[in-house]
């Protein structure tokens, strides 16, 4: 056995924990979980079953923590995990799966599917098995501070425009900021619109909030490729910027998975739970609005419909905050068929996106969100998540649709009423 | 031997070596599964959820929206499946006489003849799920020897017991031996093969239930 491959499987050995042998104990090989899987309806090719894409790690549960298992593989009756295996493997665990959640909801058994396949993608990415794209997305994260390799004086151009266009300041190491606004890559290159509706917001609402220079990237490739080591690293200047700041909160930005690093993972990466809050952009709106700090005035006429981002929603709870706010600038809002906790995935999440190896994959998946959109018969669509946003927009591209991107955040703002 | 001693020896020291199997092995694999523990969710939780996971111990069998129609098969036999065996396990009469000598309790029996109807609506649902397995590539693909082994050991108790009751074929004492030792089989692979999720449902359901309650979703 490689050293490598050592390392993979002492990884898969050490996330191994009594719900994942609780979920392979349980499962009765029913496939429902393929029904849910947005790679498998769209393709119909079975090794997309969710379940199946665990079978390396299933198997090395069987030969370590049980005893039948560890009997077979005494007497040689039992196939060991190769590193050939994993190489078949790492297109199913990465370029197939945007741990969306949906097959979590489904499983008789109650199998929390998509928590195994966070966990597998640690050995995977340990024995090398991790798609090259998403590697180089680490290094950056890791090296430069921003996966797609944004520094902050790119931050500070945006801040500069934003400044001019609003001729409102935007805050930097605010000390006692109530808030430590956070962005993505993403929302920095092709989304500067966030930035200035968030000023413009809080400015009407009287928020005192702050960005700060080391630590101004949400999202977390750590997490995404499976290395805990370099997600501590990276949710880690975070948390020292928030410490150092002395915030009350820290706002995830329209991005999922960097809610889900920071909100559920973050506390359990640093060993330690926060001494701050960590709230989504679209919840920290909603108590802007219920506390009738948040007022707009008109409505957008025109028929629009929301994506519910997986780890916003499925997997954040973040599911009334957005109709509510949608309420107050919609006029015609039509909810997509399974929308809410059963919506379907953009189909980038997870790694996905960044993973130019899956993007035939992701563009065929993508056809369900597609017939979802259509359904609807609107042409603007809203949702929370800059990465949703651009892998949906380069989706309907593909597919020649006429449909309208915008986040919810940058909807509100062009109903602000400003300067009372 | 005659057809006597083997009931004989079926009752007797057979079944006792069958329940030891049964309990020691579903002891050690409960030990397997919690002796594995887990790190505590340090991240706060959303709402203060109480009960989530024990909530969905039980609302994880009904199908979330739109599931029924895309496995009708699957999800309906499996519903006669699981309740024909329940309510012939633990409401036919012998039974509830055999439970009673075990363990000194016993429960109203239902009538006979709604038993033998759950039997049957059981065996007619594990050989169309039998045929779903082998039919629908997804379900193939996963399925291997333990699957047609589990499937096996499930249908011959109630095949038996059913040809019991009939006096079917064969003679009526030896046919009532054969049926205890397909019990006793049953009960000495479940712990080893994956009907021990008769067991392990409650703790991933449980996991699962919790999981998703801390982040204020109901699942």
């Amino acid at each position: 056995m490689s050293a490598t491959l050592a390392k993979g499987i002492n990884a898969f050995k050490e996330v191994i924990d009594t719900p994942i042998a609780s979920y392979f104990s349980s499962c009765v090989h029913c496939g429902l979980c393929a029904e849910a899987c947005l790679f498998y309806n769209e393709t119909g090719e079975e090794k997309y079953t969710p379940i199946h894409k665990l079978e390396p790690l299933r198997r090395v549960w069987k030969q370590e923590y049980t005893l039948l298992g560890k009997l077979g593989k005494m007497l040689g009756l039992s196939r060991p995990v190769t590193d050939e295996e994993l190489t078949e493997w790492e297109p199913l665990v990465y370029d197939s799966c945007t741990m969306c959640g949906r097959c979590s909801m489904v499983c008789p058994v109650g199998n929390d599917i998509t928590y195994m396949i966070r966990k597998m993608r640690e050995g995977m990415s340990a024995s090398g098995h991790a798609p090259e794209d998403m590697k180089s997305a680490t290094t950056r994260a890791i090296n430069i501070g921003s996966p797609m390799g944004i520094k902050w004086p790119a931050v500070q151009a945006q801040i500069k425009h934003v400044q001019a266009e609003t001729n409102i300041e935007v805050p930097v190491d605010k000390m006692g900021a109530d808030y430590l606004v956070l962005m993505s890559s993403m929302e920095i290159i092709n989304f500067p619109e966030y930035l200035s509706a968030i000023s413009r917001i809080f400015k009407q609402a009287g928020v005192s909030w702050t960005l700060a220079p080391d630590a101004f990237e949400a999202t977390n490739s750590g997490i995404q490729i499976g290395s805990s080591d370099l997600a501590r690293e990276i949710v880690s200047r975070i948390v020292v910027a928030a410490e150092r700041l002395k915030v009350k909160c820290v706002i995830s930005p329209e991005c999922g998975h960097a809610f889900t690093a920071i909100r559920w993972e973050g506390p359990n990466l640093m060993g330690k739970p926060f001494c701050f809050e960590v709230k989504h952009i679209l919840e920290v709106l909603d108590e802007l609005h219920a506390a009738g700090k948040l007022k707009t005035k008109g409505k957008d006429k025109r028929p629009l419909t929301y994506h519910d981002p997986c780890q916003i929603a499925r997997r954040g709870g973040v599911v009334e905050q957005p109709r509510r706010l949608l309420g107050e600038v919609a006029e015609d809002f039509r909810e997509m068929p399974d929308a809410g906790v059963m919506n379907w995935c953009c189909g980038g999440g997870g790694g996905v996106s960044a993973n130019s190896r899956a993007e035939p994959l992701r563009l065929e998946a993508f056809k369900v969100k597609k017939r979802q959109i259509e359904t609807t018969g609107a042409h603007t669509l809203i949702t929370a998540c800059a990465n949703c946003r651009i892998v949906m927009e380069e989706g309907m591209e593909h597919y020649h649709m006429k449909v309208e991107v915008l986040g919810l955040t940058e909807l509100l703002a062009e109903y602000l009423v400003e300067g009372e | 031997m005659n057809h006597l001693d083997l009931l004989t020896f079926a009752r007797g020291s057979a079944l006792n070596w069958a329940l030891i199997i049964f309990v020691a092995g579903t002891v050690l694999r409960l030990f397997e599964i919690f002796g594995l523990s887990r790190k505590p969710d340090l991240a706060r939780p959303r709402i203060d959820s109480p009960g989530s996971g024990w909530r969905t111990m039980f609302t994880r069998s009904i199908p979330p929206q739109g599931m029924l129609k895309r496995d009708p098969v699957t999800y309906i036999g499996g519903y006669a499946f699981h309740l024909g065996l329940f309510l012939a396990i633990f409401f036919f009469a012998p039974h509830i006489e055999f439970f009673r000598s075990i363990s000194g309790l016993s429960w109203r029996a239902l009538p006979s003849a709604l038993v033998d109807a759950s039997v049957v609506a059981a065996i007619v649902s594990l050989i169309v799920l039998l045929a779903h397995r082998l039919n629908n590539p997804v379900k193939r693909m996963l399925s291997t020897f333990g699957d047609y082994l589990a499937w096996t050991v499930t249908f011959l108790p109630l095949l038996t017991g059913y040809m019991a009751y009939h006096h079917l074929f064969v003679e009526y004492t030896l046919m009532l031996a054969l049926h205890i030792f397909s019990v006793e089989l049953l009960l000495v692979l479940l712990p080893f093969t994956k009907l021990f999720h008769t067991f392990s449902v409650f703790v991933s359901r449980w996991y699962n239930g919790d999981f998703f309650g801390r982040k204020g979703v109901a699942s």
